[in-house]
């Protein structure tokens, strides 16, 4: 397919770019033309090698990225605008995850099991990637699964470091997310627990009962990302002033600054700069 | 003032540029007035946020009666950069030069972490080349040096001990000048990139870190002869800033404050990374819980450091110090020219001269930079301060999708409360010098 291999070039071979800026301008137009479709299907067509990165209908979509270089005011004349690809995350992981992720997961699903909590319930999926093991739990049931991971002597997850949220703000319902990674000095292990909560219904439970230091954490990630988390202490602002509008770490929350003059030259804000992600 | 009118302390009016609030402080009748009328010596004090010795612009909020604090508060942001929030909108390998900013006094660590993070994402952890690690290793435990030093310079002068503070910043300079040697740079160095390092060790800096090594062998004596069992330090530490382990794994203390409880937790041994398991050396402890502990625990960590960086030495090879792979290696070859540091003649001469696909691709990946592979990654390395863990998430563009510092001076201030409750005001400040915060790195 002529559309595939142009997109295949463009994101491959730097020194191919600018020699294939026309011909994708005039191949997207034509399949404009056509098929009325625009740009090229990414479920269809993306199993090509010289693509970069993972693509493909593997792992979970998190945004479907249109055009390039991050112009999404119509002003793009590079010839990408007709781009379309999608991003996607690793996603869940079939037995055997390998290594000591088994053992972790029989003991994880064992305790909630005696605990008459049905496994599949509370685990939402189970996601093994880059030698790390990440269970993405259903929020409802954090508090539960967390004092598992703690108290039950052959998991024993004594140290939580903290709370990251991150945003997807594409990922329709699951568009914030709370991420925990869980240490256990008793055997020497590291795991992640993902929670994810809608954008209007932000509120996750909190650990703190179980795990006090994630006091400042949670109040850290609720100034950034504005995810409520029920049954804290004391749920203020901890970085920003309390007076603050608007939660800094959002995606829809511009990164402000002003175009600067260098050597005669306008500069753009870091955030109104070209980007290629 | 009456009760009535208490939203007057805070009112807003509108702008063209939004609602401005004008915090007052009119609320201070109310409390003067019952300060008066109780007959005890309750009283409310804000130490800091600019107070010599608070640790940087750290405010703590102090409720005493008497000399004794009953309640003890921290309130931080106030040097919150948002440097998570711009690495979003810089490549990964320009979010170095931002991350080496968040604690100041261990910007290696920081480098470090955040790009064992980023190559665990890329999948090159095992293509790092050897003299890469070991420069890396190298700089962090001469860094463990000066972090450690600040840590018991500043701590002795908040004790009145001012000739500590002399003979600790006298030394930290030492091996501030080995860092401008490598790097260019004291502070804030954007060394350590994702891939390897900026640049090879110049000449000539083995040699003088082999003299400091000599030297600070010398030097680390005379704080046991200043210090150690002395007898006004000893009454002005030992059993101030008190937390048993217990307390360290409730609240995720990590570092010196949770070795100083008798658990040899390291990083460096128990989750090696950047070949530890291969470095023969102690993790030192205490069974004290207290300040005191946690000053004899820096002393020693410091002369296990001095011995990781004398083996470093020994086994640096000669080599590169960046991976092969060209989509992800900087291109320029750097070279000392008669205006600075900056690309090398030769390197200029190819890419100007005879090679275009050269330039495209050097212009390519240092304007637009490399992608990395969706997905997260945590790497966590252990600081002078404590666990510093980095989440990192790729959603497979040239620029971080979101990156997250755990830093260990954040999580291991939440103990201050901890720490102080119950005791005497003088000693809240040896127990807040007792964790070593730094709030380039709290804030971030």
């Amino acid at each position: 397919m002529s559309e595939s291999n142009n997109n295949g070039a463009s994101n491959n071979g730097a020194s191919n770019n600018g020699a294939s800026n026309n011909n994708g301008a005039s191949n997207n137009n034509g399949n404009k033309a056509a098929g009325g479709d625009n740009g090229v299907n990414p479920e269809k067509d993306l199993g090509s090698q010289n693509l970069p990165g993972q693509r493909g209908d593997h792992g979970e979509e998190i945004r479907v990225q249109r055009g390039m270089f991050g112009a999404n005011n119509g002003g793009d004349t590079s010839g990408y605008g007709g781009l379309v690809r999608s991003v996607r995350l690793p996603g869940a992981s079939s037995r055997p995850y390998g290594g000591w992720f088994d053992e972790v997961a029989d003991e994880l699903e064992g305790a909630l099991e005696e605990q008459d909590l049905l496994p599949a319930s509370a685990i939402e999926k189970t996601v093994v990637d880059r030698d790390e093991l990440t269970f993405h739990i259903a929020r409802e049931h954090l508090v539960r699964v967390a004092r598992t991971l703690r108290d039950d002597p052959a998991l024993r997850f004594e140290l939580c470091t903290g709370v990251s949220g991150v945003h997807y703000p594409e990922d329709k319902g699951r568009e914030l997310h709370a991420v925990y990674h869980l240490r256990s000095l008793t055997h020497g292990r590291v795991i992640r627990l993902e929670v994810s909560a809608p954008d209007d219904d932000r509120h996750v439970p909190s650990l703190v009962p179980v795990y006090p230091t994630n006091d400042w954490h949670e109040r850290e990630t609720y100034d950034f990302f504005g995810l409520v988390f029920d049954g804290h202490p004391a749920l203020t602002r901890i970085m920003m002033p309390d007076d603050w509008q608007g939660f800094p770490q959002r995606k829809d929350y511009p990164l402000g600054g002003i175009p600067v003059e260098y050597k005669g030259a306008q500069i753009p804000a870091p955030d109104q700069r070209r980007s290629y992600s | 003032m009456s009760a009535s009118n208490a939203t007057s302390h805070a009112s807003g009016r509108e702008t063209t540029e939004g609602t401005v609030y004008t915090v007052t402080g009119g609320d201070w009748d109310e409390v003067v007035e019952q300060a008066a009328k109780s007959d005890d010596e309750r009283i409310i004090v804000n130490m800091g946020p600019q107070h010599p010795s608070t640790h940087g612009v750290l405010r703590l909020i102090l409720e005493i009666d008497g000399e004794t604090v009953t309640e003890a508060r921290c309130g931080i942001g106030y040097l919150h950069t948002g440097i998570e929030k711009n690495l979003e909108y810089r490549t990964w390998t320009q979010g170095t030069t931002f991350v080496t900013r968040m604690d100041y006094l261990t910007p290696f660590y920081n480098e470090t972490a955040y790009c064992l993070a980023v190559e665990k994402l890329l999948g090159i952890e095992n293509e790092i080349p050897d003299r890469a690690t070991v420069i890396r290793v190298l700089l962090m435990e001469l860094n463990r040096l000066s972090s450690h030093l600040v840590a018991i310079a500043t701590g002795g002068m908040e004790l009145g001990a001012t000739t500590i503070m002399i003979y600790g910043f006298r030394d930290r300079e030492l091996v501030l000048d080995i860092f401008e040697l490598i790097t260019g740079l004291r502070m804030n160095h954007a060394y350590i990139r994702p891939g390897g390092l900026a640049q090879d060790l110049p000449p000539g800096a083995v040699d003088q870190i082999r003299e400091f090594v000599k030297k600070m062998q010398k030097n680390l004596t005379e704080y046991d002869k200043l210090a150690t069992g002395n007898p006004i330090f000893k009454g002005r530490m030992q059993d101030v800033g008190y937390l048993d382990l217990a307390g360290c794994m409730a609240l995720g203390a990590t570092g010196p404050i949770l070795r100083s409880t008798g658990l040899p937790h390291d990083l460096r041994k128990t989750d090696p990374y950047c070949g530890y398991e291969t470095y023969d050396f102690d993790v030192p402890t205490a069974d004290t819980c207290d300040s005191y502990g946690r000053f004899l625990i820096r002393l020693e960590e410091m002369r296990q450091s001095l011995r990781i960086v004398e083996q470093c030495l020994d086994r640096l090879e000669p080599g590169p110090v960046m991976v092969g792979d060209k989509k992800i290696a900087w291109p320029a070859q750097l070279a000392l020219g008669p205006d600075g540091l900056g690309n090398s003649l030769d390197h200029i001469k190819k890419i100007m001269g005879t090679s275009m696909e050269a330039l495209i691709h050097h212009f390519k990946l240092v304007t637009e930079g490399f992608r990395v592979p969706p997905g997260q990654a945590y790497a966590a390395v252990e600081s002078p301060k404590g666990e510093l863990g980095v989440h990192v998430v790729s959603d497979g563009g040239t620029r971080p999708y979101r990156v997250h510092f755990r830093d260990p001076s954040f999580t291991n201030l939440q103990a201050m409360a901890a720490m102080c409750e119950g005791g005497q005001v003088a000693d809240v400040i040896v127990a807040v010098a007792s964790i070593d915060p730094v709030m380039g790195g709290v804030d971030r």
